[in-house]
């Protein structure tokens, strides 16, 4: 019965999508207010209908209901509670319920904090949100009914895939969704935009949280992932380059570009139809992610079964939408003139700068993922384009995006005084440089060219974003007391330091990581020792133990520096009982500035395994680093102007002539 | 007009490849070298550095040539297969131990788990993988008795595989030969 109305409520959902996809449409072009405001209705309903049949799976999942096929392959009744959750989004059908669930959710979000937004540009923004809606929800009903009968009922389930048996995978998903999906939302303002010809400053500032909002869930869903990938897959990397991981890197950039240029067309009224661009491009990148994880294109760990029929199915939605957009686009975007003139040393320049860099990163990254898929189609020989690819064009193109990343936040809008701007920068430039060479030589005591360059980058990032915060309160007015001028500076100016801070901290880790990790992979004898960057780990005893869906063989590994002991780690080496293939299940260790990190392999006889310890300094800084960007987004989304123009503009509410202002 | 017309125009090639994509299974990877000999070489082995193996040396009979390393995961998967046809059924089969990480390790595993080889190529940098198109490990080549590549497989070797994908070249080249 539970599944049956899961599935009706999916079906209500559809209608609902339906309804806002059109009414309101139509609406804003015959101008009646009525059928305009059909549109937070219907995203209301969707929203609600969506969210019960996603309760309905998840019950489902709770009560072990192996009469639903879905749930059957994917749960079992030995599998811990926490993960019946996760288990939902454990596969194709459920992740993509999770997927419309997530659209629904912005959609409510819209129609929730729009009441300042004229009725005809909500209207027109929802109505692109629930067409969007319609393609997925039919394309869940139509190809990957997670709500599908199995019968007769199997007795036991496959177990859900023990790789996903991870506390970071329970969290990572969602938040990945809500990032790839909360583009939409941006994307919708750019259509409305498109469709009406109106773009104003006023039409940014509506879009601009949005575009932060959605960015800050993009960058922790991807930060989640690579943190997971650092723990579960055993090898101690926490990025491969793998497609599935560029699809998600992809609108990152893209949307790191839009946010930048947002704030150029708000502040300044250009880049106008690139802003427009850029927001179409970001949407249509998570679309594209969605077809090259699900479609089987790509080989990829985390690809999901290969299916033509729904391969086909995403590429024809994925060829209505960002076809249509852009063709639209095409039609359209001459009629947004920028009108904001700028010197070529400017502020403006640099943004400019900012943004073709990271457009040509994602096209690189973009090339290099479908270059196997470009070679197989031109029938030439294959080939897998690796990690050197992409290190060798990604880094170059970042090194200098990290430079201005320190100059432009200083800079002057219009026209920027080279010779102010030298003196303001020298000592930073200065200092940035000789932490670079010193830095690591301190620490590890050797260094080379890219890592001393790498180092002098983020301590740039770093020094130049507290340098911003800093002026401020020196140039502050001689009567106003410290506190005073702290509380003075716009929350978003603290947003972008802090994001442009966390990138420094990022780099730091990064560079550190790959400069000077060590490890050893090798036979131990238990009670024998591997010696590793000043730590003695020694394997004491490997022992089997039982979880609640596995056996385990489980080391007991004790680490020691000069003779004192450091930590005790498990590693264990896993077989689930359904799925029956091993899982490595690292020991870990983390500290501020350096992870221990043991891993156990294979047995090579009843006394000696195989045994992988590895060295990881100041790892934990690439996330940290990411939990500082952000939290930079949260503040720019939530600062005071967004706030308070709602506030002042809440008594026009409905009023569908109200002329938007800058 | 134009220039707003670009990213449509762009995303058009790319549906289009796209397009063909979804009918080419992304692991077949079809090797323009069968029907074609093995390219010439001369290298050491694993286990005897001081030994030269050239191309003419797998020739004569018609054998396996298997793309493997201590770094492959998957190698690990397929093993207990390679020395069952090795001494079961009976196929030479030669190792080509691709970009070696660790070779103590490789002879170190060949002792633990049964070695199916004839030899090993230490192939440490790579350059003979290259000749033969290798595009990653393990991968598993079936050459004639004049040292013509007949079928290559991309993958873990399983018997099914086995069975299915390489018996039925295995019979036709033994009835040419026997006609």
């Amino acid at each position: 019965m539970i599944p049956e109305i899961g599935q009706f409520t999916l079906v209500v959902a559809l209608c609902m999508a339906v309804a806002q996809a059109t009414i309101p449409l139509v609406g804003a072009y015959k101008n009646n207010v009525n059928w305009m405001a059909v549109g937070r209705t219907a995203a209301s309903g969707q929203f609600l209908f969506l969210l019960i049949s996603f309760a309905c799976l998840t019950y489902s999942f709770i009560v072990n209901d192996f009469s639903v096929l879905y749930v059957a392959n994917n749960s079992n009744t030995s599998l811990p509670i926490h993960y019946r959750f996760s288990a939902v989004w454990g596969a194709h059908e459920g992740s993509l319920l999770l997927w419309v669930l997530a659209l629904a959710v912005w959609g409510f979000a819209v129609a929730l904090f729009s009441r300042s937004l004229p009725l005809d540009v909500i209207a027109r923004v929802l109505s692109v949100m629930g067409m969007i809606s319609i393609g997925f929800i039919l394309f869940t009903l139509a190809t990957s009914n997670p709500f599908d009968r199995l019968f007769p009922a199997a007795v036991e389930g496959r177990d859900l895939n023990p790789l996903l048996q991870d506390p970071g995978l329970v969290i990572h998903p969602p938040m990945l969704y809500m990032g790839y999906v909360g583009f939409s939302v941006a994307f919708a303002f750019a259509i409305a935009a498109l469709i009406s010809g109106k773009l104003d400053s006023a039409w940014v500032r509506w879009s601009r949280p949005w575009a932060n909002i959605a960015w800050v869930f993009l960058t922790i869903g991807i930060a989640l992932g690579s943190w997971w990938a650092y723990h579960e897959l055993g090898w101690g990397g926490w990025w491969f380059w793998d497609p599935v991981e560029n699809a998600s890197f992809m609108p990152w950039l893209v949307g790191t570009a839009l946010i930048h240029s947002l704030a150029v067309t708000e502040k300044r009224a250009a880049f106008k139809s690139w802003t427009v661009l850029l927001s179409i491009l970001a949407f249509s990148l998570s679309l594209l992610g969605t077809f090259l994880v699900r479609s089987g294109v790509l080989v990829s760990v985390h690809s999901f079964a290969n299916d033509p029929a729904r391969g086909v199915y995403i590429l024809a939605f994925l060829a209505v939408v960002v076809g249509g957009s852009l063709t639209l686009y095409a039609w359209r975007a001459a009629k947004f003139s920028s009108v904001g003139r700028f010197d070529v040393v400017s502020k403006e320049t640099m943004l400019l700068i900012n943004n073709v860099l990271l457009i040509v990163a994602m096209l690189t990254i973009l090339i290099g993922t479908l270059y196997p898929l470009f070679l197989d189609a031109l029938g030439l020989p294959k080939l897998s384009v690796g990690p050197p690819y992409f290190s060798a064009v990604f880094v170059p193109l970042m090194l200098p995006l990290v430079v201005l990343m320190g100059i432009g936040p200083i800079a002057k809008w219009r026209r920027v005084q080279i010779k102010d701007l030298a003196q303001n920068l020298k000592v930073l430039l200065i200092l940035g440089v000789v932490l670079g060479i010193v830095l690591p030589l301190a620490i590890y005591r050797s260094t080379s060219v890219m890592t001393a360059v790498g180092i002098a980058a983020g301590a740039w990032a770093i020094l130049t974003s507290l340098y911003a915060i800093l002026r401020l309160l020196a140039n502050r007015d001689h009567n106003t007391s410290l506190i005073k001028a702290l509380g003075k500076i716009p929350r978003a100016m603290y947003g972008m330091m802090m994001a442009h801070f966390g990138i420094g901290i990022f780099i730091f880790g990064v560079v550190f990581t790959s400069a000077f990790s060590d490890q050893k992979e090798i036979a131990v004898r238990l009670g024998n020792s591997v010696e590793l960057a000043g730590y003695t780990f020694t394997l004491q005893d490997v022992r089997g133990v039982q979880g609640p869906n596995y056996n385990a063989m489980r080391g007991y590994v004790k680490v020691e520096k000069n003779n004192s002991e450091v930590t005790m780690l498990y590693p264990e080496k896993r077989i689930y009982n359904v799925q029956r293939n091993p899982m490595t299940e690292a020991g870990i260790q983390s500290g501020l500035f350096r992870d221990l990190y043991v891993a156990l392999g294979e047995p090579v006889s009843e006394q000696e395994w195989g045994f992988r310890v590895y060295y990881r300094p100041f790892v934990q800084w690439i996330w940290i680093g990411t939990l500082f960007m952000a939290i930079g987004g949260v503040l720019g989304a939530t600062d005071r102007r967004y706030r308070a123009r709602s506030k002042r503009t809440e008594q026009k509410v409905d009023n569908v002539s109200v002329p938007a202002t800058s | 007009m134009i220039r707003f017309l670009l990213p449509a125009i762009m995303f058009l090639c790319l549906a289009g490849f796209l397009f063909v994509g979804l009918y080419k299974d992304p692991s077949l990877v079809p090797s323009p070298l069968i029907g074609k000999p093995i390219p010439t070489f001369a290298i050491a082995t694993l286990k005897d550095p001081s030994k030269t193996i050239t191309d003419k040396d797998l020739q004569g009979e018609i054998a396996l040539i298997n793309v493997w390393a201590t770094w492959c995961p998957a190698c690990k998967q397929e093993h207990d297969t390679l020395v069952h046809l090795s001494q079961q059924v009976g196929i030479p089969i030669y190792g080509l131990n691709y970009k070696e990480t660790d070779k103590p390790g490789a002879i170190q595993w060949l002792q633990d788990y049964g070695d199916p080889y004839v030899f090993n190529l230490s192939d440490e940098n790579g350059r003979i993988a290259i000749d033969f198109g290798v595009y990653g490990a393990p991968e598993t080549f079936l050459i004639d008795a004049k040292g013509i590549i007949r079928y290559k497989h991309v993958g873990i070797m399983t018997p099914q595989i086995w069975q299915s994908q390489f018996v039925p070249i295995i019979n036709q080249l033994e009835n040419k030969v026997a006609q």
